[in-house]
């Protein structure tokens, strides 16, 4: 209360409102511009749409396109805390930076590749988890029985918990003494666990908190699909005799794939970019906890080797990139093939009724 | 029957179950249900621990001699208040400014097909996938030169523009399914092209706009890593930075800290239920429409 007087609200307003003005001011500029120089000028045909668009375009210019070619420029630099102001830029230190990304430790103990075999790992179990369990309870709950939306809030808890809440407070119940699974485990007379000196443990206890925040999500989605299923598959699949798990194959998964494909894309992403969960789980700063996105963030803001971070984040993002054109190209996803599909899905829903 | 035929009706078999079946099924989802809420659960017991007994290894959801005596040291003691109020005009500033700019730019794609059209939707998507610490390194950098750190200005720009992408996405599929006729009739009747948008297009889109909104409100809330770069004085935190350094005085402040963080989750809680349907069509919308 003491803190929030009426002067801190009036400066953070006044900030605001200023900035407010110079961005409002800057679209009416930009606007006029345009409609002087393609409209009027030009006499262009799609002047109107270019104006809509010029905004959000300059918007995200200055935020994603900017900074990412800076990056770029920075990964030419050997800029530190001590050379912030006044960096070398060449081609020798691009080199240089390249090769401390794979030949030196990333941060102080740990080399590129166990962090990024890590990460791989991490994705993976994540992503395994979250799909398997989520399709799981999603089967489950596809079935008209009582209590079903009683069961579907309670599964969605760890959904709505904002991460940041849900993340602190699973890194306070990781604590040794009074945190609740190892209150759990003494109970049941095992020994408590390390969860957060221990390396493995740590990476443990990272993992039962992601895939304990992320299959909610997963459920939701696949449940969707499965409600738009129609049932006449199963129904003709009954009378060819088809088994339980020959019907989830070869009808559920096929059928769901366009729901499941771009959910998995987005999982893996998520996944290998989740900066909360890691780290705030690993409170010791176990370098043996790290994924790529956390090392990434330690060297630059930690050890402020800003041009070898800025090549790190290069090398991170060229892997990322890779691995979701990999992906795309194996399971046949493309924006416009899923399009075709759910359209031909809609006709015969409606050639039906 | 095969002997699949428990696996085929345990997985797709609604009606006829035997009892005995939609009994696992019952114990099963308790069970996923229990563990899905027992660590909130858990944070709230927390919160209601009476001062002398914080450090406990009670496992009791009220323990005894609960009081919400928490609750009032961190609104009166603590600079709780002040990190809310930070978040909240923050990003109700920046969602604001996000659904008008994506607003018009959605419309922009949904009607015409310019030269890059495609490939500007396709950039788009692209950029929701880089990694957010791979843009705080030139952040930083470029927000040092300018002035930026420890100010709103630099937060409110970055805020209002990382959500426009999906916003776009959300809102193009949705003006998609409005028919051209629509406007065509009010511009026969003399309306101008942005006069029939903001007279038609926009109202009938409210839900769609709402979704966008929503989505830019919860991300710009929850926002941890850009805010914990650019605001280091003590009354710029936003509750996520404040929380974070209440967690690290565990030992002393596990009530507190609890006490905040349901301070904080039930008014978000309350919003995604509320808007769940929508939120939730939302996504598949977004993701399966092309």
């Amino acid at each position: 209360m003491k803190s929030l007087t009426p002067e801190v609200m009036a400066t953070s307003l006044g900030q605001v409102g200023g900035i407010l003005a110079v961005i409002a001011v800057a679209v009416v500029v930009l606007e006029f511009l345009l409609f002087i120089l393609l409209k009027k000028a030009l006499h262009y045909r799609y002047a109107i749409p270019f104006m809509l668009i010029a905004p959000g375009v300059i918007g995200l210019v200055l935020l994603n396109v900017y900074p990412i070619a800076y990056e770029v420029g920075l990964a030419f630099s050997n800029m530190n805390l001590l050379r912030f102001r006044n960096p070398t830029y060449s081609l020798g230190i691009v080199w240089d930076n390249l090769k401390s990304v794979f030949a030196a430790p990333v941060l102080k103990q740990q080399y590129f590749f166990p962090v990024f075999l890590r990460t791989a790992l991490w994705t993976g179990i994540q992503v395994s988890f979250h799909v398997g369990l989520g399709l799981f309870l999603a089967i489950l709950l596809n079935r008209p029985m009582k209590l079903r939306g009683l069961y579907r809030t309670l599964l969605v808890v760890p959904w709505a918990l904002p991460q940041v809440v849900a993340s602190l407070a699973w890194r306070g119940e990781f604590n040794f003494e009074y945190g609740f699974p190892n209150v759990m485990l003494t109970r049941l007379g095992l020994h408590a666990v390390q969860w957060k000196s221990n390396p493995f443990w740590n990476f443990v206890a990272m993992n039962i908190t992601n895939i304990w925040l992320g299959i909610p999500f997963m459920a939701v989605i696949l449940l969707g699909g499965l409600q738009s299923l129609s049932k006449s598959y199963f129904e003709a699949a009954d009378m060819d005799g088809a088994g339980g798990w020959t019907k989830l194959r070869s009808i559920t998964l096929p059928l769901i794939k366009p729901i499941l494909a771009p959910a998995v894309v987005l999982g893996v992403i998520w996944t290998f970019n989740n900066f909360n969960v890691p780290f705030f789980i690993n409170e010791n700063n176990l370098e043996t906890s790290d994924i790529l996105v956390t090392a990434l963030f330690r060297a630059a803001f930690d050890f402020n080797r800003y041009g070898f971070s800025a090549m790190f984040a290069l090398v991170i993002f060229l892997i990322l990139l890779g691995i979701t054109i990999l992906y795309m190209r194996i399971i046949s996803f493309s924006p416009s093939a899923l399009a075709s599909r759910k359209a031909k899905e809609t006709l015969t829903v409606g050639e039906k009724a | 029957m095969s002997k699949k035929s428990f696996i085929y009706r345990f997985f797709h078999r609604s009606v006829g179950d035997s009892p005995a079946k939609r009994t696992v099924i019952h114990v099963v989802l308790i069970v996923a249900c229990v563990i899905s809420i027992y660590p909130a659960l858990r944070v709230f017991s927390v919160s209601i621990r009476p001062g002398n007994r914080v450090l406990s290894t009670d496992l009791a959801l009220i323990p005894r001699g609960a009081t919400f005596e928490a609750y009032l040291t961190v609104v009166r003691d603590k600079d709780f208040l002040l990190w809310v109020w930070n978040s909240f005009f923050i990003t109700i500033t920046t969602s604001a400014i996000g659904v008008i700019i994506a607003s018009t730019s959605a419309y922009g794609f949904s009607r015409w097909n310019f030269p890059g059209r495609n490939a500007g939707l396709i950039a788009l998507l692209a950029t929701q996938m880089i990694p957010a610490p791979m843009l705080m390194i030139p952040l930083y950098i470029i927000a040092a030169r300018l002035g930026l750190i420890n100010t709103w200005r630099g937060l409110v720009i970055a805020y209002s523009v990382s959500s426009i992408p999906f916003s776009i996405w959300i809102l193009k599929g949705y003006y998609d399914t409005i028919p051209l006729e629509l406007e065509q009739s009010a511009m026969i009747d003399g309306a101008s092209r942005m006069g029939a948008f903001y007279r038609i297009i926009l109202p009938l889109s409210a839900p769609s706009l709402a979704i966008a909104f929503l989505f830019n409100f919860t991300s710009a809330w929850n926002e941890f890593l850009l805010a914990r770069i650019m605001l280091q004085k003590k009354e710029m935190l936003t509750w996520t930075l404040g929380l974070r350094q209440m967690q690290g005085q565990f030992q002393t402040q596990w009530a507190e800290f609890s006490a905040a963080a349901i301070m904080i989750s039930i008014p978000v809680m309350a919003l995604f239920f509320y808007s769940s349907k929508w939120l939730i069509s939302g996504l598949t919308l977004g993701s399966v429409k092309e």
